[in-house]
């Protein structure tokens, strides 16, 4: 799979250049543009191609109600969804809302923690994208005060 | 230099907990210096892996919005007492760190 992966990136690195590709071709290279965006639906699309995602019950998303500190808001994502080929987290009201991503490579369980900063109080969502798609679990976390300076 | 990456595995059968915390500023370039007024740039983790005897399994992508001394943690499967993990990161400043951990 590796392999197929490395084949299909080479055939398509004219055509990789031309468009915003999703990521998943390009998993070794930082997502600047999707790092970049000032918007939730903005860095979604940049990251996948597409900002629609499934609400799933599958997906369970650990987060705080209230976080004290905003600095340090710890986050766990996991779920019973199969074939996850990546984790992302999205702060809606962060300055720049795509928090973190996860890689899952075959053999990798998706269930992944990470502490992360809050700007203020936001809906926090879980992405999982897997090969039949993108789905999606949010939670409000209460921000009393923030941690992204200023 | 020492390493500023810790890093615990646990097993339970083949699967492998690890958890990780490294020591970095995660600096958003948005905040300002209390005394000069200046803005503090940038400074952050964008990448971090982790592989199992060479096999990647895990990549992080990281923005500015990851805490201050990072903490993370997964399982993966595949692993057996002996094997070699290996986190390392790097910045946007270019800089690197990397640890490797035997696992027992």
């Amino acid at each position: 799979m590796q392999l197929n992966r490395r084949l299909f990136l080479q055939g398509g690195v004219a055509l990789a250049a031309l468009l915003s590709i999703p990521r998943a071709l390009l998993a070794a290279v930082w997502p600047e543009k999707a790092f970049q965006s000032a918007s939730a639906s903005e860095a979604v699309s940049a990251l996948f191609g597409t900002s629609e995602t499934t609400p799933s019950s599958a997906i369970t998303l650990d987060a705080p109600e209230i976080a004290e500190n905003g600095a340090v808001v710890p986050i766990t994502v996991e779920t019973s969804l199969e074939n996850v080929k990546s984790v992302s987290i999205v702060v809606e009201k962060n300055p720049r809302p795509l928090v973190i991503s996860f890689d899952v490579p075959p053999g990798t369980l998706p269930n992944v923690s990470c502490r992360i900063k809050m700007g203020q109080t936001s809906p926090v969502m879980a992405i999982v994208q897997t090969d039949s798609g993108l789905f999606s679990a949010s939670k409000e976390v209460k921000v009393t005060i923030g941690g992204c300076g200023g | 230099m020492a390493s500023n990456i810790k890093v615990k595995v646990k097993l339970k059968g083949d699967i492998a907990e690890v958890k990780s915390l490294m020591l970095h500023p995660m600096e958003t370039g948005s905040r300002k210096d209390p005394d000069s007024g200046a803005t503090i740039p940038a400074h952050h983790i964008t990448e971090l892996t982790f592989l199992n005897n060479g096999k990647n399994v895990m990549t992080v992508h990281c923005s500015t919005a990851v805490s201050r001394d990072p903490y993370f943690s997964f399982s993966f499967r595949g692993a057996k007492p002996g094997d070699t993990l290996t986190v390392q990161w790097l910045d946007n400043k270019g800089e690197t760190d990397s640890v490797e951990t035997v696992l027992a």
